[in-house]
């Protein structure tokens, strides 16, 4: 059993996928130098099997439009004094910018620079996004 | 109200919208001495970066026929973009010589880039295998000018339907009217683009039945829109080889049609239709061409905000 202390202030990231924790770390951008960072990988869950959580100690303000889009299914927490004030229920983005690029070679964004990279939610229940320029349908999890 | 506004993809115009246009075009058919001053005085700047005869003379000759002047390139290579500038750079400058712009380019939403750069009117005169919307235009208002209307027809769309922007464009339009049912007729290979299929088609009230060989659907057609399977959108040489020849349209099989079919060509034709097929009074392909120059001098005057001076001729 690995033990790792409670955090006072803070987020925790449940339920994550498991395999799809350092990822999650990835596209939140979080700063591992200043931040203390907890990711426990693997862990067991009652309800997953397997799953990664994610602690981060003193960080509450998180842009989650990139969390859903990894992993809508986990759940975020947000402690203040040892105690979950708020949890906060992910979803699929209906519009994400400049977190991923449309991988249609023939899609504009292939060559010109200095625009945004921005996909709209297409269908939610098969989780498809759909590229602004050239109508690319991709899945979420593909992006 | 069309003045200022941008055409980008077929459905950016509503049905009435586009009515609008079409009756525009009909009036300039009847009486086209009666525009040849409309748009005095104003520029259009034609952006080609990517081959085009029809498209562009097109463009071109409708501003003419309106008394408007023309600027622009027909290939890349005679202007700043050799240099490596920016769609948004070039579109800038472009705005402060023209009143409104029309772009084609390889690159698929290159027009929404060119419209996001600027306040003027862009039109898009198609985008790699994405869109071709006034090409829609054309192929509305013949359909419209031949049979008297959009709704209840069984039309097939055939040869190229992966990278056939004109295809992609015509059933998001066609979608849109009541009773429409499309046959579509394509190798395994150049099968309708996913988004078309689940955007447009899946969601939409129109039926679809996708199809191999076209001689067993010919005598259910009201009008056969046959397509080119293009050169310059495959990445492999072999793939095209293998392709270009899956479906020829020849007096053999017109004879399976109904009478009254009419047969539609986005143009420029290789092989898919014989030359045997030009005479039969059903092929509309170059009537077609001509009224797309019709339906681009309404365009033109709708985006210019010029339908009333037009109207009050």
């Amino acid at each position: 059993m690995v033990v790792i202390d409670s955090i006072a202030n803070g987020i925790v990231i449940d339920h994550i996928r498991a395999g799809y924790g350092m990822k999650v770390l990835e596209y939140l951008n979080i700063d591992t130098d200043s931040n203390t960072v907890a990711l426990i990988m693997n862990a067991v869950s009652e309800k997953h099997g397997r799953k990664d959580v994610v602690k981060l100690e003193n960080v509450t303000d998180l842009d989650l439009t990139a969390l859903g889009l990894v992993d809508h299914n986990a759940t975020v927490n947000v402690i203040e004094d040892h105690i979950i004030v708020r949890k906060i229920k992910l979803s699929l983005p209906e519009k994400v910018t400049n977190v991923f690029r449309c991988k249609n070679p023939r899609c504009v964004t292939s060559a010109e620079s200095g625009i945004p990279h921005i996909f709209h939610l297409a269908d939610a229940e098969a989780e498809e996004y759909r590229c602004e320029y050239c109508d690319e349908i991709v899945k979420a999890e593909d992006l | 109200m069309l003045k200022g506004r941008s055409l980008l993809e077929p459905l950016d115009f509503s049905v009435e919208e586009m009515e609008t246009l079409f009756s525009a075009a009909d009036r300039i058919i009847d009486a086209p001495d009666g525009y040849a001053d409309v748009c005095r005085g104003k520029i259009l700047a034609t952006l080609f970066y990517e081959p085009s005869t029809r498209t562009r003379f097109s463009f071109e000759a409708a501003m003419l026929r309106l008394g408007g002047q023309v600027i622009g390139f027909s290939e890349p290579g005679s202007s700043s973009v050799a240099k490596g500038e920016s769609i948004a750079d070039t579109m800038r400058t472009v705005a402060c010589y023209a009143d409104l712009a029309v772009i084609r380019h390889p690159k698929e939403g290159a027009p929404r880039v060119a419209a996001l750069s600027t306040g003027m009117p862009v039109i898009n005169a198609g985008d790699g295998g994405h869109q071709h919307p006034t090409q829609t235009l054309t192929d509305l208002l013949t359909i419209r000018r031949e049979r008297g209307r959009f709704e209840n027809l069984t039309i097939g769309l055939c040869g190229d339907l992966k990278f056939g922007r004109t295809v992609h464009s015509l059933i998001k339009a066609l979608s849109r009217y009541g009773g429409i049912r499309f046959v579509l007729i394509s190798p395994e290979e150049l099968m309708i683009p996913d988004y078309v299929r689940k955007e447009v088609l899946q969601k939409g009230a129109a039926a679809f039945d996708e199809v191999r060989k076209l001689q067993d659907v010919m005598p259910e057609l009201d009008a056969l829109y046959m397509t080119r399977v293009q050169k310059e959108r495959f990445f492999n040489e072999e793939d095209y080889i293998r392709l270009k020849d899956s479906y020829i349209l020849d007096a053999e099989k017109m004879r399976l049609a109904r009478p009254d079919m009419m047969v539609l060509h986005p143009l420029p034709r290789v092989n898919e239709i014989a030359v045997e097929v030009d005479a039969d009074p059903r092929a509309v392909y170059f009537k077609q061409a001509k009224n797309g120059m019709y339906v681009r001098m309404a365009l033109i005057m709708a985006l210019l905000g010029l339908e009333r001076t037009a109207e009050g001729l």
